[in-house]
């Protein structure tokens, strides 16, 4: 990174950030919390639920501080009527039509945060049946009555040992495209497809995981914000109600199966591994993992 | 990494279809590998060169075969090194493309707005009474709304044809195989009966044989791009800077300054986009200029071309029009052959060729970037800007991208000069402006005035009845004006004042008859269906939008309450959505419920 400075100011305050730095960066390294969930550290930025947005002094909409680079004089709003209306709404359209409930705790904080009323869009619509979402046709849909409010529920696809799609939780964020993609796996088993609300996770013609190019390396499941995507061990123990995280302890090591080093952050619950991930910092990993340290533990637990 | 295939084969039929696009194969089929022996050599970069091919050969087994096989899918896949995932996103985004199998001939009816004031609804009602389902389909505008009701014939093994002013039979007969009805003339009232003097966008159009460029020549053509060689790139920048021309797609941006930017800009190559995506709904005005003068738009292109140091132009016509595409590129092959394009433009030495791309029925491509993707190979989903296409624009260069009347436009401006340009129109609206008349008026079709002639005006000379309960001003994307604001000057500053926007030039007339409520649900459900789906303000916005306005016409729920939920979404969606989609889905309803065009109806009723 370059060692010029722009200066910039933010909430009235002058501030200097590193040339390059994004408005989102600029935010952190002075301390606004902006909420994020399609950014991710380790993924290019694809701006697409646009929770982050700020107000630019000249700009006729505003703009996604995630991917919006600070310019010389940018004068930006990160807390104005016009910014938290939008970071509200975004947060009640995705939870008005997304099962938000697993999604993970500072996500929850910012519904908090925003007074996110996801109720006022009505009740909520009945689940489509199995397969008819992957179905659609394009630029069609069957009209409304008003009295409920779509939603994208479906059942819940499960096919393997490992894998558990739950797309009746997935706000599109594209983390897991970008995470099979060129972000770091490069297997590219799944794109969004369809259109419009009718938008969807997919393999080539909605086939099964295992047909497809899917390496089950699990690297979408570790970037998924919301739980649409989990390791089937841990879905296995919340469909029984006995996921406990707060008796879970979380120890770090080395994955023992080839040379690289990836570290691995196993978390355990009653001395059993509910959940292999890896520190998006971590220098090796940037956070992925491949299906060895990922999914191949069960020699640990063999008593 | 390799890519992993399908295991489905194509039949016979699919291969043939795609080779005859990309040629035959050159590698020997082998399990797991690419098709084609310069991307086993060239990995990676070779792949990625090829990848704008996917659309046109998915149009290609669309055309040929009818829908897109998993087998189809998969050989397309392998011959231009394309995750199936990816190209099934692809594929699935558009709406004439079909991953299910489906009948040989489909109709495709138009029941959006104008349509629906010529019928439309009758008309479906009848076809869901006596035609099999999966024959036919509903369909957003189709950009003929001067003779709705409007039909396109998807038609596979052949090309397909549009039918106007269609009724049940003629629909019936058209899925049979039946013979194509004779084109209707050209929808340009001006120039029927007593010819209107003085006419620029139009003046070739009823005269000038649109398949002839010697009659193009004959009627001025190709004097712009002569003068334009002559006096070189810099002095048509300035030209086109001092005729003050503004965009005529919707965005309104001055034409002078994306020119400058590129013909400046240091990465090359440079390219041009002509902007022929025209979905609006209520717009139908490149698509007569395209019919009725196509050489004018290649001559256009080439003198962007020559002004900007771009080698290669894109013209991105959208899939619902059969009947441009062929003129278009029947101009271009014959202006290829006679050297008005190719090596060397009017022996000047400078090179410009241009491809006609084909959209696949998404509104959303017609935004910039959308259409960029789109060329590109991948799902039209708009880019976050900036950075501008003038900088990073089509396969990452510096592009401009120009509308096809804006692109017309600069035949006048090079030939007479900037200043005489800018001597028509308001100050800050300059030239000739095409408005697309239809609904309720006694003679619709393609109209051109000077900016700063009144609505009233535009209205009187289309034969607009007296009870006029409302008109839409500048498409789906615009805003509904009633019958006390017909006074308002049609520039992009006096439409601005009242909160309105010339957008695409729609002039849409509703009549007391009109059923108001029926067309805004229209328009919420037209939103919903061609938002891209990319950002939440949008994609869930334009359903939450819809769902509001169904309450309200349903009455069923608090209408007050509604009318504030949807003010909110609205903001977000202004100002959180990505692009310009988003940012206007809700303005033409906003627009009506402030002038209470819902209750007028439910009082009626």
């Amino acid at each position: 990174m370059s060692d010029r400075q722009v200066e910039i100011s933010i909430d009235g305050n002058d501030v200097t950030v590193n040339e390059g730095a994004t408005l989102l960066d600029a935010c952190r390294e002075h301390n606004i919390e902006t909420p994020t969930l399609c950014y991710l550290e380790n993924l290019t930025p694809v701006n697409a639920c646009r929770v982050c947005v700020v107000e630019l002094e000249g700009s006729r909409t505003l703009v996604p501080a995630c991917s919006r680079q600070a310019e010389p004089g940018m004068k930006i709003q990160t807390d104005s009527e016009r910014v938290r209306h939008s970071r509200k709404l975004v947060l009640e359209l995705l939870a008005s039509s997304v099962d938000m409930s697993l999604a993970n705790d500072e996500i929850q904080g910012f519904m908090k945060r925003y007074d996110a009323e996801p109720e006022k869009f009505g009740k909520t619509a009945p689940a489509s049946a199995e397969g008819e979402r992957d179905r659609r046709r394009t630029g069609h849909h069957h009209a409304p009555d008003g009295a409920t409010a779509e939603t994208v529920a479906q059942p819940v696809k499960i096919h393997d040992e490992m894998y558990v799609r739950d797309y009746s939780r997935c706000i599109l964020c594209y983390k897991c495209v970008e995470a099979c993609g060129v972000d770091a796996q490069n297997s590219f088993a799944i794109s969004a497809a369809g259109r419009g609300f009718d938008a969807r996770i997919s393999t080539e013609f909605n086939t099964r995981l295992d047909d497809s190019a899917c390496v089950y390396c699990g690297n979408c499941i570790g970037v998924c914000p919301t739980g649409a995507l989990m390791f089937k061990p841990e879905h296995d123990h919340r469909e029984a109600g006995t996921w406990d995280e707060a008796s879970q302890s979380v120890t770090r090591t080395v994955c023992s199966y080839c040379g690289v080093g990836c570290n691995l952050e196993l978390r355990v619950q009653d001395n059993e591994i509910v959940r292999v991930t890896s520190p998006t910092d971590h220098d090796v990993t940037d956070g992925h993992l491949c299906i060895k340290g990922r999914f191949g533990w069960q020699f640990v637990q063999n008593r | 990494m390799d890519l992993h295939w399908m295991d489905a084969s194509p039949t016979e039929d699919e291969r043939a279809a795609v080779d005859t696009l990309l040629g035959r194969a050159d590698a020997s089929d082998k399990p797991g590998e690419p098709l084609e022996e310069h991307v086993i050599r060239g990995g990676r970069e070779a792949a990625e060169n090829k990848r704008h091919l996917l659309l046109p050969t998915l149009h290609a087994v669309q055309g040929e075969i009818g829908w897109i096989s998993a087998g189809a899918l998969n050989y397309v896949c392998r011959r231009l090194t394309v995750p199936p995932a990816e190209a099934y996103g692809v594929a699935t985004f558009y709406a004439l493309l079909s991953t299910e199998k489906r009948p040989k001939r489909i109709a495709h009816v138009c029941d959006d707005i104008a349509c629906k004031l010529k019928g439309a609804d009758a008309l479906c009602n009848e076809l869901e009474a006596t035609l099999e389902p999966d024959t036919w389909h509903r369909s957003p505008c189709l950009g003929q709304c001067e003779r709705g009701p409007a039909v396109l014939f998807q038609l596979a093994g052949e090309e397909d044809r549009t039918l106007t002013a269609a009724d049940a039979d003629a629909i019936r007969s058209g899925l049979e195989g039946g013979a194509d009805r004779p084109e209707p003339k050209p929808s340009t009232p001006q120039t029927q009966g007593s010819r209107e003097e003085g006419l620029r966008l139009l003046r070739r159009v009823g005269v000038c044989d649109p398949t002839s460029l010697d009659d193009y020549r004959e009627h001025g053509g190709y004097v712009s791009l002569r003068r334009a060689v002559s006096i070189g790139a810099d002095a048509i920048l300035r030209e086109v800077k001092d005729s003050g021309i503004r965009g005529r797609g919707g965005a309104a941006f001055p034409m002078g300054i994306k020119w400058d930017a590129v013909a400046k800009a240091p990465a090359t190559p440079h390219y041009i986009v002509c902007n022929a995506d025209e979905s609006e709904p209520g717009t139908f005005k490149d698509r007569v200029l395209m019919e009725e003068d196509p050489f004018a738009i290649v001559e256009a292109m080439t003198i962007a071309g020559f002004a900007t140091g771009s080698q290669r132009g894109f013209l991105y016509i959208r899939g619902e029009y059969p009947l441009a595409k062929k003129r278009l590129q029947n101009a271009i092959d014959v202006a290829t052959r006679r050297g008005f394009l190719g090596a060397d433009v009017m022996g000047s030495s400078f090179r410009f060729d241009i491809e006609i791309r084909c959209g696949a029925g998404a509104y959303i491509c017609g935004e910039e970037t959308a259409l960029f993707n789109s060329i590109e190979g991948f799902r039209g989903e708009p880019r976050n800007k900036p950075p501008f296409p003038t900088q990073v624009g089509l396969f990452g260069k510096p592009t401009v991208v120009n509308n096809v009347e804006t692109l017309v436009n600069v035949l006048d401006i090079v030939g007479d000069g900037g200043p005489a340009f800018a001597a028509l129109g308001s100050k800050d609206s300059t030239g000739p402006k095409l408005f697309c008349l239809s609904g309720n008026v006694e003679r619709p079709g393609l109209y051109e005035v000077p900016f700063g002639t009144t609505l009233r005006e535009l209205l009187d000379k289309s034969g607009a009845t007296d009870n006029i309960q409302a008109v839409l001003l500048g498409g789906a994307a615009g805003t509904f004006l009633g019958p006390d604001e017909l006074d308002i000057a049609l520039t992009f500053e006096g439409t601005r004042e009242v909160g309105a926007s010339l957008g695409s030039g729609v002039v849409m007339v509703f009549d007391e008859h009109a059923d108001m409520t029926g067309t805004l649900l229209r328009v919420a459900a037209f939103f919903r269906d061609e938002s891209c789906g990319q950002c939440v303000p949008c994609r869930v916005g334009t359903v939450r939008v819809e769902e509001a306005l169904q309450r309200m016409a349903r009455s069923n729920g608090n209408g007050a309450a509604d009318t504030a939920l949807i003010d909110e979404l609205a903001l977000v969606m202004k100002d959180a959505s990505i692009c310009g989609l988003g940012h206007t889905a809700a303005s033409a309803i906003q627009s009506a419920l402030a002038r209470n065009l819902l209750t007028t109806k439910d009082s009626d009723s």
